[in-house]
């Protein structure tokens, strides 16, 4: 052997494990001492739930004399009701008819005959569902709540794209509206713009502007800057500039805005309906909370179509040849298509005819009595494995440690894997979550997340190093996930409400399925990112397959795999919240109950906040991601 | 000259990027090198006190290597990155403090600028790109589409009006930026690197192509580039920049006959120097009793282009400079002259 010798020096030093090793076995140590002392348990009569509830007392009374109300908050639940109900008065009055030919009529234009085919046919499945009128409900929510999002989102997003300082000041907002579950918004709109299409308007609209202002400023900040200087070189007006250049560069990722508007706030209008929102959400709640699956299937199904046809009706206008006008042909179709509906809707009733309608209630109950019963033996089994050897352990762990053990924790691991401001951070947020009195729920509800954390990024890091490493696993999964990613979040709890009834497994199970998909796309697209030379300068230098993964490809991928972890961990904890509507208990179940139980509705509104703390902690907590240097820049001490 | 009767007047210019760029333009820091600055207040001087005037259509060549400050340079001059501190006039007119609808009446009437990545809107077709400057003045559309017609046909683009810039090749490309810069009949252009991004062959067409163009409209033309071929070919005068700052500013022939410091003259050494220097250089006063009967040669003839006549001549060349005789040169001189070079270029045009 010609290659040096290990330098004696490196023989004294400790390995690199010894010292957080070391240091677990310490909190271990903590842990097992002081067992059961400084626990905050859970009193649903805790002094901040009381103050809230109220509040809320005081506020109901108070609705119609106190200036703030009076003057500003009830002029906007009034203008917001007004624009839904003229939305929905318009859809109605259009009949089914009319509605499903100017759908098919505007997909045509978007799309060709195709789209329209889908809408045409997607639409008509609603009335056979026999969810029309919940359907057109939902369709005016959706269409009042992204109208008002594009017309705040997009000029403000237009503004930060232009302006550095605008952004600035704009990004750290959507980056924690990003990471709050949808339940938490649901609360303080119930306190302020009282509960109904409104609220549920508004709510919607809130959780949808992040990405309508995110895209656009990408959008324009994409556009190209020689264009921008060529058009003022020849004294162009900043609006002149805008209106010829800026937009029409901008003009198919802000199609992309517009979708993902969409999307989120088809997921978002469903929640809506725990304040009293109308539509499709009803009906979804209903089968959720009775665990009946034949109620809330057909429902789901006409969200999940109603998101397919809107998202492929936005994709082929954001992926269409800029150059390319539409044919006259494709023109005079829609034309065709969209007044045919409108004069048949004259001579029929407005509607759905009765016997155009098929019940999949029982049938559906019944297929997943069937399934529960026969396939009792496996999924018993996985849950009360997980609940038993995993769930239940872990939950005493959590609960029964000091809550000065768990904050040192926090703070030990967001410093090390983030940095000092973000461990900060974490850490305010976990004494906010004690201050508030939902330390133990909390702690429960991070129990759930922290078992599914694990089993997500386990499965999707793994279909992720499949995918990348094979072509044909790759082409065979994108499609799925393709479809996963423009399916509203709840969707996923049907599955697994079907399979596992009403425990936390099933939560657990839900946001699996849920966060899997976006991990499995960031680690594929990271190792798909290595740079070909490396590879084949490692391949050139005799290394086997395994060791390009491990020794090449897995560290170079390290960034996107920790995005991925932060992503799945946000999202898991979204679902988890969710879940509390299928037994997951903890803080979702509170929320939900702040909604139905008017004494809990302060427990309810701080569990809704508790649930914001924990995700910006989770979020700090990871975010190293991003912002952490590589590797070989850290010390080890 | 004075600076009334200059196309464009230039004085005291400076451009410092970074905060509070005012506050190091009043302290002495402003004098410290680039790294030094940069360490010490966060600041860049982009352009530091550069003072030129350009001829009214006269060909300006602004060179230097990048970072040098020449972009930053000729934006300036429009204000498309406003300056710290300075004077610029431009036909007469003050351009620093300028209203903004004043400065914007200037960019559309009287000066215009070619990128070099084109800076295309490549969702409008190609006529549109040309009309775009009229379309901002309000030109109805009839009108500023047949003066696009007009300058297409102008930079040799007949038959593309209605293609996409995509569908074009990059050289075509950039002769719609061209176009689009005479579209609105300016006294000055500004060409920005114009051909940097484009092949080399490509790059000489264009090259001819605006030589051409300065011939037929005649504009007053200001060209940043890097490339020193390119500067001597199109330059009647050359302002070398480095470090944001003026190092030499004169002729082709001057640079390379007289560069002003090591800094030129290492920029200008591979220059074949009798492709640029004329026959002022070698010429000498005859000497006594030399024969006076020899070929005439003006004295701006090049030298590589003299070398024919005095190998087939025995007798000294004579330089006339208009009816005087500027001095004489021979063989001797000559292969004194070319023996001098180092490039193999030369040396084979000398063998």
């Amino acid at each position: 052997m010609s290659s040096t010798a290990v330098t004696p020096a490196s023989r004294l030093r400790v390995p690199r494990w010894v010292v957080p090793a070391g240091i677990a076995a310490l909190f271990a140590l903590a842990y097992l001492a002081f067992r059961g002392t400084g626990t905050l348990p859970h009193n649903s009569e805790a002094a901040p739930f009381t103050a809230v509830t109220e509040l809320r007392e005081w506020i109901d009374d108070h609705r119609n004399d106190n200036p703030l109300f009076l003057y500003f908050l009830n002029y906007i639940r009034l203008f917001v009701d007004a624009l839904y109900t003229s939305f929905h008065a318009v859809l109605v009055a259009m009949g089914w008819p009319g509605l499903i030919g100017v759908m098919g009529g505007l997909a045509w234009l978007a799309g060709g005959w195709r789209v329209a085919l889908m809408a045409v046919a997607g639409f008509c499945s609603f009335g056979v569902f026999g969810l029309w009128q919940s359907s057109v409900e939902t369709l005016a929510l959706v269409s009042a709540a992204v109208l008002l999002s594009l017309a705040i989102g997009v000029p403000l997003g237009i503004w930060a794209g232009m302006s550095a300082r605008v952004r600035k000041a704009v990004t750290p907002v959507l980056d924690v509206m990003q990471i709050m579950p949808t339940f938490a918004y649901l609360a303080p709109l119930a306190l302020f713009f009282h509960i109904g299409a409104p609220a549920g308007v508004i709510a919607t609209m809130i959780y949808s502007i992040p990405p309508a202002i995110r895209i656009t400023a990408l959008a324009i900040e994409q556009v190209s800057p020689t264009a921008v200087e060529a058009s003022a070189s020849l004294g162009a007006t900043q609006a002149q500039t805008l209106f010829k250049v800026y937009l029409p560069l901008a003009r198919s990722t802000m199609a992309l805005a517009v979708n993902q508007t969409i999307m989120m706030a088809l997921s978002m209008v469903v929640i809506a309906n725990l304040i009293s929102a109308p539509g499709l959400g009803s009906d979804i709640i209903r089968g959720l909370s009775r665990a009946q699956v034949g109620i809330m299937l057909p429902a789901g199904i006409a969200i999940v179509i109603m998101a397919v046809i809107l998202d492929r009706m936005m994709v082929s206008v954001a992926r269409r040849d800029p150059h390319s006008r539409i044919g006259r042909g494709n023109v005079a179709a829609a034309g065709v298509l969209a007044v045919a509906g409108l004069v048949a809707a004259a001579f029929v009733p407005r509607q759905w005819p009765e016997d155009l309608t098929v019940s999949v209630t029982r049938p559906i109950n019944e297929a997943v009595l069937w399934a529960e019963t026969s396939w009792y033996g496996v999924t018993t089994f996985v849950k009360d494995t997980v609940t038993i050897y995993l769930l239940n352990p872990l939950e005493t762990v959590f609960t029964t440690a000091p809550w000065w053990l768990v904050a040192a924790a926090v703070l030990l691991v967001a410093w090390r894997v983030s940095g000092v401001r973000p461990a900060l951070t974490a850490l305010v947020c976990l004494l906010g979550i004690a201050l508030l009195g939902t330390w133990e729920h909390s702690m429960r509800t991070l129990t759930t997340v922290a078992v599914a954390v694990v089993a997500t990024l386990a499965i999707g890091v793994l279909l992720g190093i499949a995918a990348a490493r094979s072509d044909r696993f790759s082409a065979v999964q994108r499609p799925l996930l393709d479809a996963a990613q423009t399916m509203p979040a709840f969707v996923y709890l049907l599955p697994a409400l079907a399979l596992f009834g009403t425990t936390r497994f099933t939560a657990i199970f839900a946001s699996i399925i849920y966060a899997v998909p976006p991990v499995v796309r960031l680690v594929e697209d990271g190792i798909r990112h290595v740079p070909t030379s490396v590879i084949e300068a490692a391949a050139s230098a005799g290394s086997t397959s395994a060791q390009i993964l491990w020794k090449v490809q897995l560290p170079m991928a390290r960034r996107a795999i920790l995005l991925a972890a932060n992503q799945g961990i946000v999202l898991t904890l979204a679902m988890v919240v969710v879940g509390g509507l299928v037994g997951a208990g903890a803080l979702g179940y509170d929320v939900v109950l702040g909604f139905s139980q008017r004494p809990d509705f302060g427990m309810g509104f701080v569990a809704g906040v508790a649930t914001v703390l924990l995700g910006v902690m989770l979020d700090r907590i990871t975010q190293g991601a991003d912002r952490r240097s590589l590797p070989h820049k850290r010390k080890f001490t | 000259m004075s600076p009334d009767n200059a196309a464009i007047a230039v004085e005291g210019l400076w451009k410092i990027f970074g905060p509070k760029s005012e506050r190091v333009l009043a302290s002495e820091d402003k004098h410290l090198d680039p790294a030094a600055l940069r360490e010490k207040t966060g600041c860049t001087a982009a352009v530091r006190d550069v003072g030129f005037e350009v001829r009214p259509g006269e060909v300006f060549v602004v060179m230097g290597l990048s970072g040098s400050g020449k972009s930053t340079l000729v934006r300036c001059l429009t204000r498309l990155i406003e300056p710290t501190a300075g004077r610029v006039t431009i036909g007469g007119e003050d351009v620093i403090g300028a209203s903004p609808a004043k400065l914007r009446d200037l960019r559309r009437h009287h000066v215009s600028m070619v990128f070099q990545h084109f800076g295309l809107l490549p969702h409008r077709r190609v006529i549109d790109n040309v009309a775009y400057g009229l379309e901002v003045q309000g030109a109805a559309k009839a009108a500023r589409h047949e003066r696009a017609r007009e300058i297409l046909s102008l930079v040799g683009l007949d038959g593309h009006a209605d293609s996409y810039p995509d569908q074009l090749s990059g050289g075509m490309q950039q002769r719609v930026g061209l176009a689009r810069a005479l579209a609105v009949d300016p006294q000055v252009m500004l060409f920005d690197e114009p051909f940097s991004a484009l092949d080399p062959l490509i790059r000489r067409d264009m090259q001819a192509e605006v030589v051409r163009l300065h011939r037929e409209v005649g504009k007053t033309m200001v060209f940043i580039t890097h490339d020193l071929s390119e500067a001597l070919k199109l330059g009647e005068r050359i302002a070398i920049m480095r470090d944001g700052r003026i190092v030499q500013l004169g002729t082709p022939e001057e640079l390379v006959g007289a560069p002003a410091d090591d800094y030129v003259a290492d920029f200008v050494r591979d220059v074949p120097r009798s492709h640029v220097l004329t026959l002022r250089w070698i010429a000498r006063p005859p000497e006594e009793r030399e024969n006076l009967d020899g070929p005439e040669l003006p004295a701006n003839t090049l030298i590589k282009d003299a070398i024919g006549a005095v190998s087939t001549s025995s007798r000294p060349i004579r330089v006339m400079d208009g009816e005087e005789l500027a001095g004489v040169f021979d063989r001797v001189d000559m292969l004194a002259f070319l023996s001098g070079q180092e490039t193999p270029a030369t040396a084979q045009v000398g063998a």
